[in-house]
């Protein structure tokens, strides 16, 4: 971080002559309206053009990875919602799936594909919000408008199965907290038959449009073997022309039952990241689908009264039930000692839970691999040598946030 | 479902063709920090802090082409205290594998692997600002979370968590 870093010292030696010194140093964010949070950019600038980006992060460093240590396995999946305030399940999902390997636990079928449909809801939804600020910052007001009406749908399906909106914490480790409210299921039907044509609208009024299409052609190219050097991945990575998704290259949660097509470019541009994306959103649309009608019957938690909390029904006439619970909320439960590296798809790609654990109820380090910090370090190969208003362009395409970022 | 454990000894026999424990050199092999694990379905190969960009390009050539992270673990009061994990993925074996370094608390660093994979940078950074680790030949090793200012580490477990400083 650095708000007190000097920006001199995060570039090179300027020339002593000051006649000789040709470049413009400019200090963008951390308060930037496209910047998406508080990233603070110092760009070198020869005229319009950039020389070098230099990325300073770590506003929103707030000690997650340290909290986690202090608090029981289960305490911790509130804690992840918070880290990316776009995709909450995905992060519940991969932190439960990193313990569930820990303790080696099997998860019911029913909880496993509605973690699948509730993922794929979370990643329209992060698409739906990168689509509306990305089309905002570029100029195009509108879009944002109606894409924000249809995360509000999502918002409330959310709501209605989670009884929360953004922070949903709805996952556990070994399923899911509560089996969804009756009416969830037309809920959500009802949503997706309207999604595609949603989709549509958004294409009509970004696709033809001659002043997008300009300001996203060509812009920011990024090579596939630059992207796999600089840690890129999801969406970048395959507009790069990387066929690389882990849903279907290293499937988790059942994703392997699904049938989904994974949509590659190899136009490397910001405009690709962005066809990709709103295909993306299609494929979502289609496996939301399909959960919804092979959804199968069953429990939502697994078998494991030491790890899972009991029926609040049980609790009251169970004696064993009863034990177990306060046993779980007092002591938490202990995870075999080891360590385990889950990787899943987020909607801005490979977000991972490295836990370790020294055997007790406590884990002794959870780290997350979060997709935009590594993508962060693409932003000078994609800028550099372009125009200082592309910048903005190619901060939207990569689709960062700074929460996930600086933990 | 319980994935077997394995040592050491039955890594090197029975996984001996696996790309990456193929590709680790006779020297990385006689070392005596040179350990192998396969557990809960992930393959651990723990080499000396000296071989650690050495074992990098190994296993990159072996094709295992993307970085996905670096981050380190603290086993305090343990000696040696530090442990390294770099997990590397390989997009046409769909393997991943986990190469580790324990690092002393005296020594305090290891070689960096941004020659190998430029995009451990912003990851070495992010375990020298937490950890107080070292990376050799980094070419651009300063805090990235913490404060250009700030005193001591915040991911070690010596590091008080309450009180004021």
């Amino acid at each position: 971080m650095s708000q007190f870093t000097e920006t001199s010292s995060l570039l090179a030696a300027r020339p002593e002559d000051p006649t000789k010194d040709r470049t413009m140093i400019l200090n963008m964010g951390p308060q930037h309206p496209s910047t998406h949070g508080v990233l603070r950019l110092v760009v070198e600038i020869d005229g319009e053009t950039v020389i070098k980006i230099v990325p300073d992060i770590g506003y929103l460093h707030t000690g997650i990875e340290k909290t986690c240590e202090a608090k029981f396995y289960q305490q911790v999946v509130p804690l992840t919602d918070r880290i990316d305030y776009l995709s909450p399940m995905s992060n519940n999902l991969c932190y439960c799936l990193a313990v569930e390997k820990l303790l080696q636990l099997e998860i019911p079928p029913r909880a496993q594909w509605l973690r699948v449909m509730l993922n794929e809801l979370t990643r329209l939804n992060s698409h739906l919000v990168w689509l509306g600020t990305h089309a905002m910052d570029i100029g195009a007001l509108t879009v944002f408008l109606y894409t924000f009406r249809e995360r509000e749908d999502i918002l409330r399906i959310f709501e209605h199965v989670a009884g929360q909106r953004m922070m949903t914490s709805y996952f556990r480790i070994g399923g899911i907290s509560l089996e969804p409210p009756l009416d969830f299921f037309a809920i959500v039907q009802n949503f997706i038959k309207r999604m595609p044509s949603k989709i549509d609208e958004y294409q009509n009024l970004l696709t033809g449009n001659p002043i997008w299409v300009d300001r996203l052609k060509g812009v920011g190219h990024l090579s596939a073997a630059d992207a796999i050097a600089l840690g890129v991945t999801g969406p970048p990575l395959r507009a790069s022309g990387v066929d690389w998704d882990l849903r279907r290259d290293m499937p988790y949660s059942s994703y392997e039952k699904f049938d989904f097509k994974v949509p590659i470019s190899h136009d490397c541009d910001v405009w690709a990241r962005y066809v990709i994306r709103l295909e993306e959103m299609r494929e979502s649309v289609k496996i939301i689908q399909q959960a919804l009608d092979g959804m199968p019957e069953g429990p939502v938690t697994a078998d494991a009264p030491k790890i899972v909390l009991p029926d609040r029904e049980k609790m009251k006439t169970e004696m064993e039930s009863l034990i177990y619970h306060f046993k779980i909320v007092t002591e938490g439960f202990p995870v075999p000692a080891g360590e385990v590296y889950q990787a899943i798809e987020s909607p801005r790609g490979e977000m991972a839970y490295y836990v370790v654990s020294d055997g007790t109820a406590k884990p002794y380090r959870v780290h997350m691999r979060n997709p935009s910090f590594a993508t962060l370090q693409a932003l000078d190969t994609m800028c550099r040598g372009r125009l200082l208003a592309d910048v903005v362009a190619v901060i939207g395409s990569i689709d960062i946030v700074l929460g996930e970022i600086d933990r | 479902m319980t994935i077997p454990v394995l040592d050491k000894d039955s890594v090197l026999s029975s996984m001996s063709s696996h790309p990456a424990v193929r590709s680790m050199t006779p020297e990385m092999l006689a070392s005596p920090a040179f350990d192998a694990t396969y557990d809960r379905g992930e393959l651990t190969l723990t080499v000396a802090p000296e071989h650690i960009r050495a074992a990098a390009a190994a296993v990159q050539q072996a094709g295992y082409n993307f970085l996905e992270d670096v981050t380190a673990v603290d086993w305090l009061p343990a000696e040696p205290r530090y442990q390294v994990s770099y997990h590397i993925v390989s997009h046409t074996l769909k393997e991943r594998v986990r190469l580790r370094i324990f690092v002393d608390s005296i020594i305090g660093g290891a070689d960096s692997i941004t020659p190998v994979w430029p995009s451990a940078d912003f990851y070495e950074r992010e375990v020298f600002d937490l950890f107080g680790i070292r990376f050799h030949g980094h070419p651009n090793l300063r805090r990235i979370m913490m404060p250009d200012e700030f005193e001591g580490h915040p991911l070690r477990k010596d590091f008080p968590v309450e009180g004021y400083r």
